[in-house]
């Protein structure tokens, strides 16, 4: 690196770290420069969360050095990293439902006198940084009432509450739409300017791209590389990832998509949840992935729920193969052969704390048990490895706790167990979120595989290129209304965007 | 994999899943045996069983409610219930069998109240079973004004006295009831489901599970358990009383949580919950006999409690 080292904020030296014979990071190397945003490119398991872990206070290193401001820097815990001037925003939503947006910002701050909480000044300083911030909430709001991407929002005003030299951001878009990531952008920008360093975590190449001055990228628990942002091209930075060369992205289509004319499998028309959305209409063809598109608070993930049966319809009907349904449960919608990979696995999808084996048979279990409700251990386990192989699910064993996998290994016991009731119509929501380069690569080839064997697919993303690489059509929705439905070649990301944030014309 | 290293595997299952609490048992019988010769007897064995197997069988239901992630408070008054059913049934004079099933259909009836008000009405369990932990309290006293009722029905009493084949009938009972609610829950599509929507139940709404049925039907089996429990009770004591089975829910509790059943659900066996009920009996047993006066067994219990849980709770961690 050529920058001299008086310039250098943050540097770690030959660190590594073992978990009993677990090597999680070796030779690690990383020089982060004030007033830039230094972004840290691995898959899922390369070691980014064990080094972010160190330099919070979480681990300590097995060997190696690091120095913050030109002195050693050896947090015993998170507090302490704080207390030396390095914040980190995790990942994990850590904010208390219960309470307000300032109690939660200066939480363990809280401006008091003799034990008592002063409200009046809280809310005031809570609300000018909210202000200073331009959050698009009231720090007098319910935590619990917002929305997942506000409440992330949140959580990262919090950390920023916090006078820092180092800020670590890991992954904080993964649930903003766009136009709140854009909010984020502008505040880092803001941090940028007053010569705060960011350490940045993301999976999405072309935000990585537009945020980064400098990347470095690990692989393995190893340090490859460090690049100038202007030095590389995504392809590159993908190749040094993962590894190897991937030419592609998106996997391309092995048969065509259904023609136009072929009858539809599902069709919603005027579908309506009140103050939720309106006068949905859209059918989807067996083999046909049919992409959702729209910002955070559009309706997609309401018009999935109320398919699925988890919420009621105010108006509109939903037809299958031809025939009206009413769905007013999971059961039902599971009975008519319909599946949901929901938004967020570990709140919906998986239990944790059960095997990988009890959570892929947990929608089929009847197929699993005889007369009198027995299980049939053996048929369940060689179902389940089925499935394993199939999906390559990279697991110890069928008795792995699926708390204890990778992000995008717990998504693969999600379709698992979704695949082993061989739906008719598949619901994918978000079923790329949170999960590294290479996994979700395979994501796409299995859902390209359920479309080629007769599947119908609703995808729904707020990854514009996933959309527009996937879907053979796209619906856009913006403020709970379809204001369009294309054919993704023949409309421009930015025509798409156009329509996603509510301009009609 | 040949029958023997199965057997060795399952041990090993069993030991890493139990060690602790295990280990705490056979440390209170050792204590126990060196300060009472007394102890160490299959008599007294046939004795500390009997003694503990109401408790036992209220914690076979317990468990079930605290899989779910909820509790049940109100099984000490459905003990309480049971017994008078059963000596009302008898003083209208009815037989062995009607008067049985009529009791346990009372205990199945009081759960599928609690159930309801959990699973439809969307309250906490908590609050609904304290709060018909008072009304069945309440209820126990109405058909003889707070006075007990004498059960004079051999056929009744017998099951609390009698023995069968040398063991006692209600040894064989608690045998029958943890066979019976150990298969249903390891074995059985039921039994996971429990275990699935008490380790998250988002994810078990989401994947077809009736959650509120669940709910309802194990808050049912929690009544029942806590009647056959009331029916062993009365046998034993000849009698209905209206404090019967005053403070069991805590006793059962303690025994399930004994067991490694976490209170946040999903986690749990029936194995475990009978080693927890075997503690709690062998602890009550052993200081009988030493006659420690009851205050201290108060205090000495509590703690023997804290000191087994912390250390199950270790041995977990460590393994982690």
């Amino acid at each position: 690196m050529e920058t001299s080292v008086d310039s250098v904020i943050l540097e770690i030296k030959d660190m590594s770290k073992e978990f009993g014979t677990v090597k999680a990071l070796k030779n690690m190397q990383l020089a982060v420069r004030p007033g830039r945003v230094h972004t840290i490119l691995g898959e899922n398991g390369a070691g980014k969360s064990t080094l972010m872990k160190i330099l919070a206070g979480v681990y300590q290193p097995t060997t190696g050095t690091i120095v913050l401001d030109g002195k050693p820097f050896a947090p015993a815990n998170p507090q302490d990293a704080a207390r030396d001037g390095l914040t980190i925003v995790f990942q994990e939503l850590s904010l208390c439902n219960n309470m307000t947006v300032a109690e939660n910002i200066l939480a363990t701050r809280e401006p008091s006198r003799g034990g008592f909480i002063n409200d009046k000044a809280l809310v005031r300083k809570a609300g000018e940084l909210v202000k200073e911030l331009g959050l698009p909430v009231s720090v007098t709001d319910q935590v619990g009432d917002l929305s997942i991407a506000q409440r992330q929002l949140v959580e990262i005003a919090k950390g920023l509450s916090i006078d820092a030299k180092v800020v670590i951001l890991d992954e904080p878009t993964s649930s903003l739409s766009d136009s709140e990531a854009e909010i984020l952008f502008r505040i880092i920008g803001r941090l940028k300017a007053k010569g705060v360093a960011i350490i940045y975590i993301s999976h999405r190449m072309e935000e990585i791209m537009q945020l980064s001055d400098d990347i470095t990228v690990v692989r393995d628990g190893s340090y490859i590389t460090t690049r100038d942002k202007t030095e590389v091209t995504i392809a590159e930075l993908i190749a040094l990832m993962v590894g190897r060369d991937m030419k592609e992205i998106y996997p391309p289509r092995d048969v065509p998509a259904p023609a136009i004319t072929e009858r539809p499998v599902l069709t919603a028309s005027g579908l309506s949840r009140a103050d939720k959305f309106e006068n949905v209409c859209f059918d989807v063809r067996p083999g046909e992935i049919l992409g959702f598109f729209g910002l955070i608070g559009s309706g997609r993930s309401e018009v999935m729920n109320t398919l699925f049966g988890m919420a009621k319809a105010s108006g509109g009907t939903v037809s299958i193969d031809g025939s009206e349904v009413k769905i007013t449960s999971p059961v039902e919608a599971i009975n008519r052969r319909i599946g949901f990979v929901t938004e967020n696995r570990k709140e919906e999808g998986l239990v944790l704390s059960h095997s990988v084996e009890s959570n892929i048979s947990m929608v089929a279990l009847d197929s699993f048990s005889s007369v009198f409700g027995f299980l049939r251990r053996r048929r369940e386990r060689t179902a389940a490895k089925a499935e394993v192989d199939r999906l390559a699910i990279k697991t110890a064993s069928l008795d792995t706790l699926a708390g204890s996998l990778s992000g995008g290994n717990q998504q693969k016991i999600v379709l698992a167990k979704w695949l082993l009731t061989q739906p008719k119509i598949l619901i994918l929501d978000e079923p790329t979120r949170g999960v590294d380069v290479g996994a979700k690569f395979e994501i796409y080839k299995i859902i390209r595989q359920l479309a080629a064997d007769g599947t119908a697919i609703l995808l729904v993303s707020s990854e514009l290129p996933e959309v527009i690489g996937m879907s053979d059509r796209v619906v856009v929705m913006s403020e709970g209304q379809v204001t369009a439905i294309a054919d993704p070649a023949q409309m421009t990301p930015e025509t798409i965007m156009h329509f996603a944030t509510g301009s009609t014309s | 994999m040949s029958d023997k290293s199965a057997a060795s595997a399952a041990f090993k299952q069993v030991m890493k899943q139990y060690g602790g609490i295990f280990l705490s048992l056979i440390v209170l019988c050792v204590i126990f045996s060196v300060t009472n010769q007394r102890f160490m007897s299959v008599a007294n064995f046939l004795n500390i069983l009997q003694q503990v197997s109401v408790i036992a069988i209220a914690a076979f239901g317990m468990t079930w409610v605290i899989l779910l992630g909820e509790i049940d408070l109100s099984i000490g008054s459905i003990i309480a219930v049971a017994g008078m059913v059963g000596a009302q049934c008898f003083a209208f004079g009815m037989g062995f069998v009607p008067a049985l099933i009529l009791t346990i259909v009372s205990g199945a009836l009081l759960g599928l109240a609690n159930g309801v008000l959990i699973a439809k009405f969307l309250l906490p369990s908590f609050i609904v079973t304290v709060a018909t932990m008072g009304i069945y309290r309440g209820m126990v006293s109405l058909p003889t004004n707070g006075a007990p009722a004498m059960i004079m029905e051999p056929s009744w009493t017998a099951i609390g006295t009698q023995s069968f084949i040398g063991i006692p009938i209600v040894i064989w009972v608690v045998a029958v009831l943890f066979l019976v609610n150990h298969i249903l829950l390891s074995k059985t599509k039921f039994g996971r489901r429990t275990y699935l929507t008490g380790g998250n139940r988002e994810a078990a709404l989401y994947s077809g599970i009736k959650v509120d049925r669940l709910k309802i039907i194990i808050f049912m089996i929690s009544g029942v358990m806590a009647a056959i429990s009331g029916v062993l009770l009365s046998s034993r004591l000849f009698s209905a009383q209206t404090n019967a089975g005053m403070s069991y829910e805590l006793d059962a509790i303690a025994a399930a949580v004994l067991g490694g059943t976490s209170l946040a659900g999903g986690v749990g066996t029936m194995i475990g919950t009978l080693i927890g009920a075997l503690i709690i009996g062998v602890l009550n047993n052993g200081m009988n006999m030493l006659s420690v006066p009851y205050f201290y067994q108060l205090i000495v219990k509590g703690l023997v409690i804290l000191i087994a849980v912390y250390l199950d709770v270790r041995s977990k961690r460590a393994k982690q």
